[in-house]
């Protein structure tokens, strides 16, 4: 089984401060810590493990730029065979549509029955690149997979609906699988493990190379773009309890008791 | 006249509420637009579907077909993609969902048609839309337009749209013919799997306190396991605690999980991602405790705690034990 799987480095916001540049398109990037996007993590751990299975190779691509080549070797050091990065000044300003273009370019270029993107990146939150990409490609899709089963030419997989639902599909392959996270529980990567795959070439990859022109991607090749962000309006927001630990514990004692929280 | 179609969901017999939040935002385009607004239904044996559905627009296309008795991207993509070549809406709005992020941005694809993705706001600008979408887990909104000219592909956001009631449509039902054969598909439904059933129902509680990423390892649950044992609740918690496997999904709350409706509702080192806070906004009280003054929780809290989870935790379980013998 060939698998590629399309990851992203993105930076970490979950825990962060996050705070708007003077662009006032961006976010204010330095200062965070970037890693691989969550559901790649568990996109490339399930390749991998599929790999550890059934024989085969796991190449990771990912359009960034020289810093992707940071999320690329923690791939390699997981149990990655091959990295392709893809990167070109044309690539700039590429919405889920174009993005999932230059993939779709790149991919067509290694043998592949299977390929893993994750259901969305934690930075733009798309969801669509994945889907886009096999529609691309002339392949089926499945969606929001949290589990899945390989059966000759074709796979058994799980898709995650709302409510704790879930769906059974069988798909023929070659195949794009959106993965879901909670699918697996991704290896740990130690520093050990990043230097031994810091030597490992990782191919470069631009729009000449890609059979691409500059019009397809980037800006021009996308259908939507960005024009500011902004901090979510609070409405009317929540009363801030304020004090010492001990006073705002007896705050919410006496809100408990107001409330119907003590039982 | 200009068209705008809306995509109605429906699972196991039943509308989706995505399907009233898309048909009502399709409404209120249309009247800003001066167009009409068509639900497109897709099923087997729906009429009773499209009977709920014809009050709330201009017209129910319906396509009825053994083949669309279960949701299947490729089966829908095919009915869609006629449908929408002929009908040339300029806009087709379909929910940001399950079923949305399987089929939309395929059918977008498709038809070369521009799409926007998971938007929480979509308002007319001139021959355009002027979106909102979140970025960075709702930290941040953009404001987003399209590059290109319509017509146009729309996902909203499940809850993100109010549905507002408004005069109903004397409505028609129109039965559009199936374009679907007995040729294979490259993918086949095989069967719903239900959620499995855990030791205790969350929806049940009268008090939960929910716990999140911010308790960083599963040995730290137990310290928040105790505050609800004080509390006589229970403990339930936000989808990463459930993904690192540190307790089971059957204590979920949020769109992929439980909703959940307790008199009180604790959240716990959980920032208040969208697809968390649809899972307890309908809860009485909520109070959250967040070491980030930004956390999106704090916009949907009725009291916020700004404070180390492990600092903050032990000391209110001292007090609560203390008062309550008091």
């Amino acid at each position: 089984m060939n698998i590629i799987v399309c990851v992203k480095r993105v930076p970490e916001t979950a825990d962060a401060d996050v705070v708007i540049d003077k662009s006032g398109k961006d976010i204010e990037r330095s200062g965070l810590v970037f890693d691989l996007n969550e559901w790649d993590n568990y996109a490339i751990e399930e390749a991998i493990m599929l790999k550890e299975k059934t024989g085969g190779t796991v190449t990771v691509i990912s359009m960034g730029g020289e810093d992707s080549n940071e999320s690329l070797r923690k791939c390699l050091a997981m149990g990655a065979d091959d990295a392709v990065r893809l990167t070109d000044p044309a690539f700039a300003g590429s919405d889920g549509f174009a993005t999932a273009k230059v993939l779709a370019e790149a991919v067509r270029k290694i043998p592949y029955d299977l390929v893993f993107a994750g259901v969305q990146a934690e930075d733009d939150g798309f969801g669509q690149v994945g889907v886009t990409l096999a529609e691309i490609l002339g392949i089926p899709h499945v969606s929001l997979v949290n589990s899945l089963e390989v059966q000759d030419k074709k796979m058994k997989v799980h898709r995650e609906l709302e409510g704790g639902l879930e769906e059974v599909v069988e798909v023929d392959l070659p195949a794009v699988l959106t993965i879901q996270t909670g699918i697996n529980q991704p290896r740990y990567v130690s520093i050990m493990g990043i230097r031994k795959v810091a030597k490992k070439e990782i191919k470069a990859l631009g729009v000449s190379d890609l059979n691409l022109k500059a019009e397809e991607v980037g800006v021009p090749g996308s259908y939507i773009q960005l024009e500011k962000i902004f901090l979510p309006p609070v409405g009317e927001g929540a009363q801030m309890l304020d004090g010492k630990p001990e006073e705002i514990a007896s705050k919410v004692f006496g809100i408990l008791k107001d409330k119907g929280g003590l039982t | 006249m200009k068209k705008i179609i809306a995509l109605a969901e429906h699972r196991q017999g039943e509308l989706r509420d995505i399907t009233w939040e898309v048909v009502s935002k399709g409404r209120q385009l249309a009247e800003v637009m001066g167009a009409e607004v068509e639900v497109v239904l897709l099923g087997k044996g729906v009429k009773k579907l499209a009977e709920t559905l014809k009050p709330k627009a201009k017209r129910v296309l319906l396509v009825e077909d053994d083949r669309l008795e279960a949701f299947n991207s490729e089966t829908y993509q095919k009915v869609l993609t006629q449908l929408i070549t002929e009908r040339k809406p300029f806009l087709t709005l379909i929910g940001h969902t399950a079923m949305g992020m399987d089929i939309a941005p395929a059918l977008s694809a498709q038809l070369k048609m521009p799409l926007a993705t998971d938007c929480i706001g979509v308002d007319v600008a001139g021959e355009s839309f002027a979106l909102t979408r979140q970025l960075y887990g709702g930290k941040v909104n953009a404001a987003v337009s399209f590059l290109k000219n319509g017509p146009y592909m729309i996902t909203l956001r499940s809850g993100g749209f109010p549905v507002v009631e408004k005069e109903p449509f004397p409505g028609e039902i129109v039965s559009v013919p199936s374009p679907l054969t007995d040729e294979g598909l490259a993918k086949r439904f095989l069967q719903f799997v239900e959620a499995a059933v855990g030791e205790v129902d969350i929806t049940q509680a009268d008090v939960l306190v929910s716990v999140g990423r911010g308790i960083k390892e599963a040995d730290n649950i137990p310290l928040v396991k105790e505050l609800a044992d004080i509390l006589g609740g229970v403990l339930s918690c936000s989808r990463p605690v459930v993904d690192k496997k540190w307790l089971p999904k059957d204590r979920q709350v949020g769109t992929s999980g439980k909703t959940v409706k307790p008199k009180v509702y604790i959240a716990i080192g959980i920032s208040g991602a969208f697809q968390h806070v649809a899972g307890m906004k309908g809860a009485g009280t909520v109070i959250a405790i967040n070491k980030d003054p930004k956390a999106p929780i704090f916009g949907v809290a009725n009291y916020g705690i700004v404070a180390d989870l492990f600092k903050f935790v032990p000391v209110l379980k001292e007090k609560l034990k203390e008062l309550k013998k008091s």
